[in-house]
């Protein structure tokens, strides 16, 4: 990892794109469930006070409040950790928003272990299986700053219930500002011929170590960003399987449900091809530094080295 | 003919209606659609400004039913206000039918919102007054809750939010026949006293017999007079009400008349079957 890059957690560009997004769109409301503060939510309520609202600690009501207010045609965006927005509103969100396929938006700061210190509580390692699990519902990890500004624009645009999931902890801005994304298309970042790296979210900054790593030892690696998880971008994955015929994905979650087995649903369909998954290995984990979270729970690049060695 | 015996003979209507539609499903939740029909009655005969030809409407009036079991009170009514044909609602539950088990906005043209998990309509009630609100639109939003509902957490927090946000567009009515699934509230988990529960949470609270058409009316209309708070509307009903043997009688919370006791309730009802 280096150290020059500027690191900023991904909250921080839900923070600032909402309010970018809410000052050109009237349409946009933000519902914050008393925890503004860490989901860097409160400069929205500074500058547009008549469209934030905060229901406080009530997680269910602010599921079906935003429900209420989509119908009015507007497009709420509700803010809270990514354990309560997953799984407190679950069936709120479920049944309220996705199956009447309501214009909610779900945008979760704490995704994965970047919570590192908090501990199990506030770490999400089941929310976007979860949400994947739910008809029309759209599920998006961005990997830096720049694509979460850039893909919260784009999950305002779409119509229809989004779960968008952001960090506590910085990471390093890879993307350039004007780079543009679109959900449901995966980013190929670097093409390769021998082995392809897809990761989600955080994860992308652990594969892009490791490929790193691995170009030096003159593999050929491609490395891809799948930003959505769902709808999964299936086309990318079939041509990079049919040009790698090996893949590894790195996805900071549960090792059942993420990423890792929305390719192995491709794989098995298809038929050929072999890969391995870098997850959370079906544990909680526990508090600690995030970095050294990744490293002990085997989901860092050094893990994604071995993996891929052993493909190799 | 003057309004009440006009709301009153749509109300029996509606209850044959009612009858008639679960007993074709074989299935349904006749009980607590028959303690909320005169209250449906006066919203959408008298209240609500609605426009079949216009269901989505931007000015309307918003009905939230968020005891979703008891739909086919406004199936019933939706089909009476002309929003589908009235044959429609022989399709209940019935494959490929707009006519779901519990209500999707969807699929039935002037239904407001997806409703059948308990202890959600509150908050998207409040979610509706609060976009009106903002869009200065004078539209009212009705919410409808069961007494078995409002064990839900959920609803004191949607609660909260209504009297935080002075939505004085909303009301919501409790249908207190005190019975749930399980018996009567009372016994299963109490709700009483319901109405100082409102007031404490800052709701304008009216308590009326929720059969009585000019008691619904003055509600309503004392309603509109509320500022800055949201108001409960307390009825006192009868589950099952208007056909006897349903009556205050919990297992007709969810069960369809057969043949026989079909009959027996179109005639109680007032209708030939
Ligand atoms: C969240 C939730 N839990 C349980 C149920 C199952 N259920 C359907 S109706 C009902 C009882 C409702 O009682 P009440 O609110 O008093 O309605 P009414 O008496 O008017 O039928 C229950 C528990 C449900 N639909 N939703
Ligand atoms: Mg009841």
């Amino acid at each position: 990892m280096s150290n020059e890059k500027r690191m900023i957690p991904t909250r921080d560009g839900f923070g600032d794109a909402i309010v970018e997004l809410a000052k050109e769109n009237e349409n946009i409301f933000l519902i914050d469930c008393d925890i503004s503060k860490s989901c860097k939510t409160t400069k929205f309520a500074k500058a547009i006070p008549d469209r934030h609202i905060n229901v406080g600690i009530a997680e269910q009501n602010a599921g079906t409040f935003a429900a209420g207010l989509a119908t009015m045609g507007k497009i709420p965006f509700i803010s809270t950790y990514a354990v309560f927005g997953s799984m407190r509103m679950l069936e709120q969100i479920r049944t309220s928003a996705c199956y009447p396929h309501l214009n909610v938006k779900v945008a979760c700061s704490h995704g994965g272990l970047t919570p590192g210190n908090d501990g199990v509580t506030h770490q999400a390692i089941e929310d976007m299986g979860i949400y994947r699990t739910i008809p029309g519902m759209t599920v998006i990890m961005p990997a830096d700053y720049n694509a979460t500004k850039k893909l919260v624009i784009k999950a305002a645009e779409y119509d229809g219930p989004v779960y968008l999931r952001f960090t506590r902890d910085p990471l390093p801005i890879f993307y350039g500002e004007d780079e543009e994304f679109e959900i449901g298309k995966g980013k190929v970042i670097k093409e390769g011929k021998d082995i392809s790296l897809i990761a989600i979210g955080d994860a992308l900054h652990q594969a892009i170590a490791a490929a790193d790593e691995l170009e030096k030892e003159g593999v050929s690696v491609e490395l891809i960003d799948m930003h959505t998880l769902k709808p999964l971008d299936i086309e990318l994955v079939e041509k990079t399987l049919s040009k790698t015929g090996k893949i590894i994905t790195v996805e900071d979650h549960n090792i059942f449900n993420g990423l890792g087995s929305a390719i192995a649903d491709v794989i098995a369909e298809k038929g050929k091809g072999i890969m391995r998954k870098v997850a959370l290995k079906d544990t909680f984990a526990e508090s600690g530094d995030y970095y050294k979270l990744l490293e002990k729970y085997e989901m860092d690049s050094k893990y994604v080295l071995k993996m891929a060695r052993e493909l190799l | 003919m003057n309004k009440v015996c006009f709301l009153e003979e749509k109300a029996q209507e509606m209850r044959r209606n009612i009858v008639t539609m679960i007993h074709e499903a074989k299935s349904g939740h006749p009980g607590g659609a028959l303690s909320a029909t005169d209250i449906v009655t006066v919203l959408y005969f008298n209240e609500l400004r609605i426009d079949p030809n216009q269901p989505k409407m931007k000015e309307r009036d918003r009905v939230v039913l968020s005891k979703g079991h008891t739909c086919p009170v406004i199936y019933a009514a939706l089909a009476m206000k002309g929003f589908y044909e009235m044959e429609e609602i022989y399709n209940l539950r019935k494959m490929g039918s707009i006519l779901q088990g519990h209500p999707c906005m969807k699929k039935v043209p002037g239904l407001d919102m997806t409703t059948g998990s308990l202890g959600q309509g509150l908050s998207a009630g409040a979610g509706m007054a609060f976009g009106a609100k903002y869009d200065k639109l004078d539209s009212r939003v009705y919410v409808i809750m069961g007494d078995g509902e409002i064990q839900e957490g959920q609803v004191w927090e949607a609660a909260m939010t209504a009297a935080k946000y002075k939505l004085d567009n909303l009301v919501a009515f409790v249908d207190a026949n005190n019975l749930q699934v399980d018996g009567h509230c009372t016994d299963i988990m109490p709700v009483e006293p319901i109405d100082k529960k409102w007031e404490a949470f800052g709701w304008e609270v009216i308590k009326i017999d929720g059969h009585s058409i000019p008691q619904i009316l003055e509600a309503l209309e004392a309603a509109k007079k509320v500022k800055d708070k949201p108001v409960c509307i307390i009825a006192k009903t009868v589950k099952g009400k208007g056909v006897s043997y349903m009556e205050d009688v919990c297992e007709w919370h969810g069960i369809a008349p057969n043949n026989e006791q079909y009959e027996i309730a179109m005639k109680e009802l007032g209708g030939a079957v």
